[in-house]
């Protein structure tokens, strides 16, 4: 743990990480932004899950392997993602929100 | 960081929040650092700082012309879910204020053995299906990937602007 940081500090730090995601994903328009704002999502709850295992529960390390396995689900959620921008781009010309309004073209 | 990541969901320039979302990243990295789990910032810096970012910049600059400024939400819109997600930061708050958490007084540091005897041990508690399954999920999402980025042959419709 480090000395003289309380868990409330910082759990109000990846509380604040996780809610500034959601606005993006909410106020934005754009896919690519959208991922941007997911990625902060998932970084705010790897913080969680790692912070909550060193300060509670420090013999345990089921908070790391869980957070090793979240990192790789959200890279190979970006990864494909990726892809379906780029394809997407391909089709439309245009990767706003709001030209992507039919699941089958 | 919180700068970092309020610029990174504001900027109306593509390039500029990707880059402070790395900034961002490093951030997160150097608190696992500071709590001694070097392998997990080991990790983070490697897939994220690297895999993540560079892809994200790849699409960025396939997708967009660098000077176009995106178009950002209606300012009416923008206040409500800035409000709604005060609302819910100040919900988190007082929960995780009023809640006593029983902190254990540790240095220890965790070496990357541990990690990995942990991840590949088939007792109890042991992490080995969840391994396997995960680098079936990897394989699964390359193939995925280079199908679906490969695609067909664009529309007819927007043939000419391509």
């Amino acid at each position: 743990m480090i000395e003289g940081i309380s868990i409330q500090e910082i759990l109000t730090v990846t509380s604040i990480l996780f809610f500034i995601g959601i606005y993006g994903f909410i106020t934005r328009k754009n896919l690519i932004s959208i991922l941007i704002s997911v990625e902060l999502i998932w970084n705010a709850s790897v913080v969680n899950f790692v912070v909550i295992n060193k300060y509670l529960f420090p013999d345990a390390l089921q908070g790391v392997i869980f957070s090793i396995f979240v990192i790789a689900v959200a890279a190979a959620e970006s990864a494909l993602a990726v892809s379906i921008i780029v394809n997407i781009y391909r089709q439309l010309t245009s990767v706003e929100v709001k030209d992507v309004e039919t699941m089958k073209y | 960081m919180i700068v970092f990541a309020i610029a990174s969901v504001t900027s109306r320039k593509m390039l500029r929040s990707v880059i402070y979302l790395l900034f961002v990243l490093i951030g997160i990295a150097g608190i696992f650092f500071l709590i001694d789990y070097n392998f997990l910032a080991a990790i983070q810096l490697t897939i994220y700082a690297g895999g993540i970012i560079v892809l994200l910049i790849f699409s960025v600059l396939l997708v967009h012309h660098i000077e176009m400024e995106l178009e950002i939400a209606k300012t009416t819109k923008q206040l409500l879910t800035g409000s709604l997600c005060l609302i819910g930061l100040v919900i988190f708050l007082i929960t995780i204020y009023s809640y006593d958490f029983k902190e254990v007084k540790n240095h220890l540091t965790t070496s990357t053995v541990d990690i990995g005897t942990k991840l590949l041990s088939y007792g109890p508690g042991g992490f080995i299906l969840p391994f396997e399954v995960i680098s079936v999920l990897l394989l699964a999402i390359m193939i995925g990937a280079i199908i679906i980025a490969k695609g067909s042959k664009p529309s007819n419709k927007n043939n000419s602007s391509i």
